[in-house]
């Protein structure tokens, strides 16, 4: 029994950190925000102060390191890890709030193409940063960075007979096809710096990787999200920390009142028990565990309510500073809402939980 | 990472879980298989002797060396008899406060002659030690306690005076740890000595009352001009050094309050137990409310939560990370879980769930949780002060 990392995995996690914390400031989330009215004739993405072309670095920087091909095999060009190596990668871009699919592109898309044994011969580009994948899992048809993706992937669940987990290449599914083109259509969303498209009509392509490939992706992106949920979660807490710690009210820091000490405090303790069922479900994964399926939900219920948590906390206890778009808080407040919701919300999840332990 | 156990651990569960269901289905037999809470006079007399099959077996304090009465396992394994212990239905310890609070401090301050007195009789249930801590006006605030020890050299001891309150098991007790000033007009943490003391010195006089769920498990404790000589116990009855008691108190509370007291084992078994207990209820047509089914896993991951954050605990202790101060999240978290999968049961139970049961007696428990071993309101300021790092008042 050793719950904890290697050094070589804290190593590699504090890399990524440095890489972001440098590549992937606020102002590089903030850049990713078209700057556009949206359909309520709101301006949200005013006030960018970066440039575009450092949101495209951050992805290149990412792919140098090698990251991008955390989940692939060394034979398939990548590092040929395991989900316990890059749970905690995917945390640190979920506390950036990486405007990237990294979690389609490297925990899902590459490595079951590395396991159906790349049919699009896409890997190396997805590797080398030149391409980038989304992945859409069911009950969805919002394809995050839709304007960006060009190998698309659409994960199925299908009941009754013939019951599993189905995965497919979807073609021609983003307005103008299948190449990176910023002229397809974003759809407006909370969390405009996710770029959705909505994916239109499509055609399938065939099936890749077995019925177990496809269910093992689904926990890619659910296990991947769950982390990026505790990153993001934990960003939100340290922003309020930093600022309750210097807010004056009342001649006293408002860190410093009991109220706001409980509603951070907690805030903290369910991302303190969010995070161990998180790296619990990367080693279920990575050891193949009957339970593996069941873990990532728990992680995913767990990591979806515990950051949601959060942003709530650290909206309140900034104040009406907090609600205005040219403070950095709600960049992280919407993306938490978002990520809680993608690859399954908690609700869903603890069915899948109920399911499993037989209730 | 590893999260699997080795040949030797699940050997040792194996051999718990056989030994635990053939003694707990013993003791039941000696006592007409009618077991009363361990809070109640007639109870703690069935508990105790619950306590010595478990010292005779070698199980009451298994993690302790064996010389002092343990069988010195390992942490992990610890951990692996406590689930075991609380999946076979073992009763709540009435030896906790002794070896589960007072044992971590002797064994940290304890001299050779103290550790090789107190441990070994508190293993065996010879020695029953209740917590003087709180008193009337020091409960959240404890800095501000008033019992006072007044050193008289001529008898070669202390004398104590004041009163100590909300005494778990103190009418059963044979035993108090405490603190108390033995520094004339010291205020707040100075001036504290952490001191053993005899429930029957003269001059000491122990009340039992009633909790709110009848129990008599609580006591307040007088003492008027209790005389307490320094040979009441061999090594004597300061433990660590006069005018050190805050932080002799505050030393182990850290590190064994969050996850000894109250091991995941516990509540993984009530976990489950709550599954079993939907299961039975759903099995009936509109037996349920179907919104229950969500409140059920939330509070089963919540109990899987605390498992895996004290595996993690427990990695990092070993590997000299010490959790510190952050063990207030975990005294928050298993304290709002037990209420939860409490209050979760009884909605299961529904029109019955007012009758006495396991499960009714269980809430009634939970619901001092958030209360003892400082309140919720008090752990939530020291994880925001200590861990975040938020400014103090």
């Amino acid at each position: 029994m050793r719950f904890a990392f290697t050094d070589d995995q804290l190593a590699f996690r504090d890399a990524v950190r440095d890489l972001l914390a440098k590549e992937c400031p606020p102002e590089v989330v903030r850049a990713a925000w078209p700057d556009e009215t949206d359909v309520f004739g709101a301006r949200k993405g005013e006030g960018a102060r970066a440039d575009a072309a450092k949101v495209d670095a951050v992805w290149s920087a990412l792919a140098e390191m090698g990251v991008l091909g955390v989940g692939v095999s060394e034979a398939g060009g990548g590092l040929g890890m395991t989900e316990v190596d890059w749970v905690l990668l995917a945390e640190e871009t979920g506390y950036a709030a990486l405007p990237h699919p990294f979690v389609e592109t490297a925990c899902v898309v590459a490595p079951l193409l590395d396991g159906a044994g790349d049919p699009h011969g896409v890997l190396a580009e997805l590797l080398d940063g030149t391409r980038q994948a989304g992945a859409v899992p069911p009950g969805s048809t919002n394809v995050a960075w839709g304007d960006a993706v060009t190998y698309l992937v659409l994960l199925e669940h299908q009941h009754g007979a013939g019951t599993g987990w189905v995965a497919r290449r979807v073609e021609r599914g983003l307005a103008v096809g299948d190449t990176n083109h910023h002229r397809r259509t974003l759809v407006d969303a909370v969390d405009a710096g996710r770029h959705l498209v909505r994916l239109g009509a499509w055609q399938a392509g065939d099936e890749l990787g077995s019925v177990d490939d496809a269910a093992t992706a689904f926990d890619h992106g659910a296990l991947g999200t769950a982390a990026q949920l505790v990153g993001v979660g934990r960003r939100l807490l340290d922003l309020t920390v930093a600022y309750v710690g210097e807010r004056k009210q009342f001649g006293v820091p408002i860190g410093s009142q009991q109220a706001v000490k409980h509603h951070l405090a907690d805030a903290a303790m369910k991302l303190r028990f969010a995070a161990p069922a998180v790296y619990a479900a990367s080693w279920s994964m990575a050891t193949g565990a009957p339970t593996a399926s069941r873990d990532v939900s728990t992680a995913k219920a767990l990591a979806s309510d515990a950051a949601r948590f959060a942003a709530r906390q650290a909206l309140q206890c900034h104040g009406a500073i907090g609600y205005t778009v040219e403070y950095d808080l709600h960049l992280y407040l919407k993306r938490a809402e978002a990520l809680a919701r993608t690859w399954g919300d908690a609700a869903w999840h603890r069915r899948r939980v109920a399911t499993a332990l037989g209730i | 990472m590893d999260l699997t156990w080795s040949p030797d651990e699940e050997a040792f569960r194996a051999d718990a879980r056989a030994w635990l269901e053939a003694e707990l289905h013993r003791w039941r037999d000696r006592h007409d298989d009618r077991i009363l809470s361990g809070d109640t006079v007639e109870g703690f007399a069935q508990h105790l002797d619950w306590e010595r099959t478990l010292f005779d077996g070698g199980y009451a304090v298994v993690s302790w060396p064996t010389e002092l009465g343990g069988r010195g396992a390992s942490r992990w394994e610890w951990l692996i008899f406590e689930e075991e212990y609380y999946r076979a239905g073992g009763p709540q310890r009435v030896t906790q406060n002794g070896i589960f609070l007072l044992a971590p401090t002797v064994f940290e301050f304890g001299t050779a002659e103290q550790q090789a007195h107190i441990l070994p009789r508190m293993a065996s249930a010879q020695d029953l030690w209740c917590q003087g801590w709180s008193e009337p006006n020091a409960g959240s605030d404890l800095a501000s306690l008033t019992c006072k020890a007044t050193r008289d050299d001529d008898r070669g001891g202390w004398v104590l005076d004041g009163q100590k309150t909300w005494t778990t098991r103190g009418a059963f007790c044979t035993h108090l740890f405490g603190l108390f000033r033995t520094e004339p007009g010291s205020e707040r943490h100075k001036g504290l000595t952490y001191l053993l003391v005899p429930l029957d010195l003269p001059g000491t006089t122990v009340r039992g009352f009633g909790r709110l769920d009848g129990d008599e498990g609580f006591a307040e404790v007088f003492f008027d001009g209790t005389f307490l000589p320094d040979d009441a116990l061999p090594g004597g009855v300061v433990l660590g050094d006069v005018g050190q008691g805050w932080s002799v108190a505050m030393a182990t509370t850290s590190s064994e309050r969050g996850l000894t007291l109250r091991s995941p084992g516990r509540f993984t078994a009530t976990a489950d137990r709550l599954l079993d207990l939907y299961r039975s209820h759903a099995a009936v047509p509109d037996g349920i409310d179907p919104g229950l089914r969500d409140r059920v896993v939330q509070a089963w991951m919540e109990a899987e939560a605390y498992r895996l954050q004290t595996l993690q605990t427990v990695t990092d202790d070993a590997e000299g990370r010490s959790a510190g101060a952050a063990s207030s999240f975990v005294k928050l978290w298993w304290s709002e879980l037990d209420v939860k999968l409490h209050e979760t049961a009884l909605d299961i139970l529904g029109a019955d769930a007012e009758l006495d049961g396991a499960w009714s007696k269980g809430w009634q428990f939970a619901l001092s949780g958030p209360i003892y071993a400082g309140t919720n309101e008090i752990q939530r300021n020291i994880a925001a002060e200590r861990v975040l790092g938020l400014p103090r008042k």
